[in-house]
């Protein structure tokens, strides 16, 4: 069997499991809180937990289009979907955490956070941006918004990606060593799209400018 | 209906007087037994430093639990998570262990660990913790005012502050192979401020000797500072006429002080300093001037800007 060419049935099975996969950070979450093994500061934990696994997210979803123009594999782009919206997932739950358990609706201390610090003034925003890619991800609104304006749309997860990481980097006190690896790999990633540009496509700005 | 008789009870049957009164007597050593657990450590703590002293500084809030304490920890001498110092600093040896006093001194002395143990009775201290990051704890550390050990190596006039030199060995402090800090972790107080009695050596919490992970076997501690000035397993100390710099200075000059008071008016250029979690409670508490030692500790900065001097 080639891994080159995968029949729907296979795919779909890859699908499920990896759905199963990316609900484990999680349940194991919710099993450390019901057990209270979160340590000391729980608040803390569910907070790196939940962020550190949306930039995890963001970068898986970043993969399939380099490694289908390496490789040449079609399927993992059929993945891409659904880890994205993983990474809404778990960016849904960091921002609830910082909202309901670390600030508890503050809006006084949220808005100062926004305004004067800077991995929230980036972080913030970085959450924002994958709201409209969520709501698009639907077979319905890519028809609607056409093929063209929905990926020109889905650029978005650029700077969303860049964002969550700048965020990282600037919040930790000291052991840049984890935001140091996620910038890394971010940086492969985009940088494979550059260098292995699709030979058949114009690039796609060029296009809507001349209309 | 016939009605109901008692039946007899049969000698077997009833508990002997002596086996009676022992019942009661067991009930009340474990009932005595369960409360003195509940009660804070000053009143129960016949551990391994014996009877402990009195200290006027105990906070009347909530001791933290002593989990939290010895879970949750910043010595990046054993990595910089927060939960890696328990982890890892069970393989620190705190014997043979010395502390030398050089610098500006008319006695330099190198005392050994066993003899500071002695040197002065030791006291039950409830400090509030506060650390940079915002979180906090109360802790009941045992100790001595570190004036009392200063003294006896007496500085001289020029002795104007006073820096802590911590262990460095990498091969017990894995933390130490990596260059997050410039190794080995140095602090340092002005000299009125380490000759102040609040400023603690400190040997032990919760009633017994200082698990690894807090800083044994010897630390000093000040309530009213960020607890990053708060240096664990100190070997040296050295007494001199100019301010020295500190390892978190040097990482990042403009956002730790040399002074590091905890002040809820001076932001961490990163993130505010206004309130802190307890650990343990959900609400955050707003932070107090000087970790609420202002009484003590405000007249030593009377004259200071402390947006500059931070």
């Amino acid at each position: 069997m080639s891994f080159r060419n995968l029949g729907n049935k296979t795919v779909g099975r890859i699908k499920v499991g990896v759905f199963m996969l990316a609900l484990i950070p999680l349940l194991k979450l919710c099993a450390g809180a019901y057990s209270d093994e979160l340590g000391a500061n729980p608040i803390e934990k569910i907070s790196h937990v939940t962020g550190y696994w949306t930039l995890t997210f963001l970068l898986i979803t970043l993969t399939p289009t380099p490694l289908r123009r390496l490789s040449g594999w079609p399927w993992p782009v059929r993945l891409r979907r659904m880890l994205g919206l993983f990474a809404f997932f778990y960016g849904c739950l960091h921002f609830l955490t910082y909202l309901v358990l670390d600030q508890f609706f503050d809006w006084d201390g949220i808005l100062e956070d926004i305004v004067k610090r800077p991995y929230i003034t980036v972080g913030f925003p970085a959450f924002l941006l994958m709201i409209p890619l969520a709501v698009t991800s639907t077979d319905n609104m890519i028809r609607r918004l056409g093929g063209k304006y929905w990926r020109l749309l889905h650029t978005l997860i650029y700077p969303c990606a860049i964002g969550g990481v700048v965020h990282y980097w600037w919040l930790v006190k000291r052991d840049l060593t984890n935001p140091i690896i996620f910038a890394v790999l971010l940086g492969v990633l985009l940088g494979a799209r550059a260098v292995y540009r699709p030979r058949t496509t114009k690039p796609l700005y060029s296009k809507i400018v001349k209309r | 209906m016939k009605p109901y008789k008692t039946p007899a009870i049969p000698a077997s049957e009833i508990t002997p007087k002596t086996l009676f009164y022992a019942r009661r007597k067991f009930m009340r050593n474990a009932g005595g037994a369960a409360l003195t657990a509940l009660l804070p450590q000053s009143l129960w703590a016949a551990g391994p430093f014996g009877d402990l002293k009195k200290s006027p500084y105990a906070v009347e809030e909530e001791l933290t639990p002593r989990k939290a304490i010895t879970s949750y920890n910043n010595f990046y001498e054993f990595g910089t998570g927060k939960e890696d110092p328990a982890a890892n600093a069970g393989v620190l040896k705190t014997r043979p262990w010395t502390v030398s006093v050089e610098g500006e001194v008319n006695k330099p002395k190198v005392f050994d660990i066993d003899d500071i143990l002695k040197m002065a009775p030791l006291e039950e201290r409830i400090y509030r913790l506060r650390c940079v990051e915002a979180w906090s704890m109360v802790v009941p550390w045992l100790g001595f005012s570190l004036a009392e050990l200063l003294k006896r190596a007496e500085p001289t006039g020029n002795a104007k502050y006073v820096e802590f030199v911590s262990l460095y060995d990498p091969a017990q402090m894995p933390g130490q192979k990596s260059a997050v800090l410039d190794w080995p972790y140095r602090e340092g107080l002005r000299i009125d401020e380490a000759m102040h009695p609040l400023t603690l050596l400190t040997l032990g919490l919760y009633g017994d000797v200082l698990p690894n992970q807090n800083g044994a076997p010897v630390r000093i501690v000040m309530p009213w500072k960020y607890g990053f000035k708060s240096a664990k397993s100190i070997v040296g100390i050295r007494l001199l006429e100019k301010q020295p710099t500190t390892s978190w200075m040097k990482a990042g000059p403009n956002e730790y002080g040399f002074y590091a008071n905890v002040n809820p008016d001076v932001d961490h250029p990163r993130w505010s300093q206004t309130k802190e979690r307890r650990i343990g409670e959900f609400l955050k508490r707003k932070t107090l001037m000087f970790n609420g030692y202002a009484d003590e500790v405000a007249p030593l900065y009377a004259s200071m800007d402390l947006q500059k001097y931070f």
